[in-house]
């Protein structure tokens, strides 16, 4: 028995540990059921970005790039069934795009050793890179979120949020609780009081949620929603006529689509992104490369759009670490943990930016071995109807560190002990 | 009067709207259970297909465009008109009898006299079959649905309540959707004609006994070809309105379809034979779970509203197991 189970570790490692001959990327992506609105764009601005390096450049440092597509549907054993069959294939780096899917993943990555970055989602406390040595979310987690969201709320209101009334709107799932704590102990520290409202599922049906707002008139209403929950909290929102200017969703509640179903109603609606929306001249090279060559993703609609400039973002950030990993290790094809090093060792500069053709696209920041966060931050952007574009509010705002650091250490250092993990980065 | 009564009041009206907007989808579950004894698990998906057939035809969208381009390197997308809503209602309905007719021709037909089972299954391949094809013909991205129907609370509703409260600053009127308020009258009305349809007609009456015995319609001369091809098409017309209602809230997504689950308890409530019995087990449902949600929701973190329309569901079907208003059935062994 214990032979056979140490056969079967030597062979998982064996499986993990190979360097392919091409990257592989696997891409774990939603193009059906309820949460596709917001799949199809990410999966998309992530496939064409590669796909654009293949035809441009070679690949990355000369060796193609290739992404494997499974389709989750938003559903976490789909997820988890994707990671199952896709793993063999030399996946270097998994990108869920899904809370559920990456807590199901966290144990399953660190056991077969292959990164996972989870960018802008999944477990905050994973920027602990001391504790999570496989899992990644820089450039920004759920936490940074909510307190950049404070804080700018601390600005508008000249600097004191003493007495003010602010609803959490949350998706009911690990993802829309993930931002409970840190709104509570902010809550603490800048003297608002908290409502927390939770939507089932897709969140069709919102109503007794926003009768409840319109009875407690609160001063804000922040918004962790994804998929209809969104789209339905922006028409009721408009119905009770709640003030939408402030009405803020979160990075995953700030795309075109979340918008548009509401029509005017919606102008003036606020989220957070952490990256710009801007006409980057990387997509005129992914037009001409991808597109014109008919190799888009999908059928094209979506380039420049927030959610597709998104997962453009992601997979420019994991072809940056990989081409680390390639200086590093001085080789070509990688395995998991060389890219893991990569990632580590990643530097995202505005003149890097600049050179890829995304200037700007997110804020300077760099990975280490104990930092797996990246620089956290937000910015402000707010929805034009009549022009049906987002127009930034705010430059990049700074998490509220001096409250997010201990909440991050504390979550981490319990799943090290839960878990019996080591730290190490020493 | 007390605050809370009166906001409690308000919980009640938008709880038998919102139950109205459950039983419009109920009542097609009901219809072709009535005429089939088939639990038709694609009446969600009918709903979603029908509003994004309704947005694709109504914006001039070219159906499988994206198929179209990828097999002949195009680049159509738009027949470059833009159609009035009604047109393309009535251009709906012509699609979903096509869809009905489809369903019978190449399903059903060759189900007749199979066990409930059998046909149970068949109908949840026809839901991601519809699901698949509305995704390769319109594309799977949000559509926004305007149809002309207001939207918002009823501003004169609101200012004509607020004297309720005697004074009191924190009552604010009553808050009424006018689309809930238009989906009452419209459910209402198609309730009326259903009742009408099923109870005087001619074809109403052979729906009826094809639900009661296949083979002895038969017998007595009734086309069920014709008469499951009627039921369907009628289906798909409710179908389209729950979806013109819903898409309307949120946008045309693939998350309309799943408005179905919805409307699971107001059928286990109200009984899955009876039109009526689908609109009083909706406004059972609407008003329980909002009431739910407003006085215990808070004590318990919210979002009761899903939960607790089962839980309401389950507790009417201990000591009503045909529901409300469903036909008591008996069976000698």
């Amino acid at each position: 028995m214990r032979k056979s189970l140490l056969m079967l570790a030597s062979a998982a490692t064996l499986t993990a540990g190979a360097a392919s001959a091409d990257l592989v990327f696997p891409d774990l992506s939603y193009r059906t059921g309820p949460y596709a609105a917001g799949g199809v764009p990410f999966s998309d601005g992530y496939q064409d970005y590669f796909a654009m390096l293949n035809a441009r450049d070679g690949g990355i440092g000369g060796v193609p790039a290739r992404v494997i597509e499974c389709e989750t549907a938003y559903n976490t054993e789909k997820g988890v069934e994707c990671y199952e069959a896709t793993k063999g294939e030399g996946a270097l780096l998994y990108q869920p795009l899904s809370t559920g899917i990456t807590y199901q993943l966290i144990p399953k990555v660190s056991a077969d050793g292959i990164p996972m970055h989870t960018m802008g989602y999944g477990r905050t406390s994973a920027a602990n890179g001391e504790v999570f040595e496989w899992v990644f979310n820089y450039p920004a987690n759920y936490w940074d979120a909510a307190s950049v969201a404070i804080k700018y709320l601390h600005d508008q209101n000249g600097g004191s949020l003493e007495g003010k009334k602010i609803a959490l709107l949350y998706h009911n799932s690990a993802y829309g609780k993930e931002p409970i704590r840190t709104l509570e102990n902010l809550a603490e520290k800048h003297g608002y009081t908290l409502d927390t409202l939770a939507v089932d599922h897709p969140g069709q049906e919102q109503k007794s949620q926003w009768l409840q707002i319109r009875r407690t008139r609160p001063d804000y209403v922040i918004m962790w929603g994804w998929g209809v929950m969104n789209q339905v909290a922006i028409q009721e929102a408009a119905n009770i006529r709640f003030p939408m200017e402030n009405f803020i969703g979160n990075w995953w509640a700030g795309a075109e689509h979340d918008v548009l179903p509401a029509g005017d109603a919606a102008n003036g609606y606020k989220s957070l992104n952490m990256n710009r929306v801007v006409d980057l001249p990387v997509f005129e090279e992914i037009k001409k490369h991808v597109h014109d060559a008919g190799n888009a993703a999908g059928d094209g609609s979506n380039l420049g759009k927030v959610i597709y400039t998104r997962g453009l973002y992601a997979a420019f950030l994991a072809a940056e670490a990989a081409k680390k990993a390639q200086e590093i290790h001085g080789v070509t094809e990688l395995t998991p943990a060389q890219m893991r090093d990569g990632m580590e060792a990643l530097e995202i500069t505005e003149e890097l930016m600049a050179e890829r053709g995304l200037d700007n696209i997110g804020p300077a920041f760099s990975v280490s071995c104990s930092d797996h966060g990246g620089s956290g931050m937000g910015l402000i952007q707010q929805w034009d109807a009549s022009a049906e574009s987002w127009t930034p509010l705010t430059e990049f705002i700074a998490p509220d560190a001096e409250v997010i650091a201990p909440l991050v250490a504390e979550d981490s250092e319990a799943f090290a002990a839960e878990n019996g993990i080591a730290k190490r980065c020493n | 009067m007390p605050e809370s009564l009166l906001y409690g009041t308000e919980v009640v009206l938008n709880g038998l709207m919102a139950g109205v907007l459950y039983a419009l989808v109920a009542l097609g579950f009901v219809l072709i259970y009535k005429a089939s004894g088939i639990f038709n698990y694609a009446q969600g998906v009918l709903s979603l297909f029908a509003a994004m057939t309704l947005v694709g035809i109504m914006n001039g969208q070219i159906p499988f465009a994206h198929l179209i381009n990828a097999a002949l390197g195009t680049e159509i997308h738009h027949f470059g008109w833009h159609i009035n809503a009604l047109v393309a209602i009535l251009l709906t309905m012509v699609v979903m009898v096509g869809v009905a007719w489809c369903v019978q021709r190449f399903v059903f037909r060759h189900l007749i006299g199979q066990e409930p089972i059998i046909l149970f299954m068949a109908t949840i391949g026809l839901a991601y079959f519809l699901e698949g094809l509305g995704d390769i013909m319109w594309g799977s991205d949000i559509k926004k649905l305007d149809v002309g129907l207001p939207q918002g609370g009823s501003l004169w509703i609101e200012e004509n309540t607020q004297w309720l409260g005697f004074g009191n600053e924190n009552f604010y009127g009553f808050f009424l959707d006018r689309l809930d308020l238009i989906a009452t009258v419209i459910a209402a009305l198609l309730v009326i004609a259903l009742v009408a349809v099923s109870q005087y007609t001619k074809h109403g009456r052979a729906m009826r006994a094809v639900a009661d015995d296949h083979q002895a319609a038969l017998s007595v001369g009734i086309s069920l070809n014709f008469i499951w091809v009627f039921v369907w098409s009628i289906a798909g017309f409710v179908a389209l309105v729950a979806g013109i209602i819903w898409g309307a809230k949120s946008g045309v997504q693939f998350s309309l379809s799943l408005i179905a689950l919805k409307a699971l308890p107001v059928l286990m409530l109200g009984g899955f034979t009876s039109i009526p019995g689908a609109i009083i087990g909706g406004l059972i449902i609407g008003v329980g779970e909002k009431l739910f949600e407003f006085t215990v929701g808070p004590l318990v973190g919210g979002a009761t509203e899903n939960w607790f329309a089962y839980v309401l569901a389950l507790i009417f079907l201990v000591f009503r197991p045909q529901g409300l208003m469903g036909e008591k059935i008996i069976e000698r062994v």
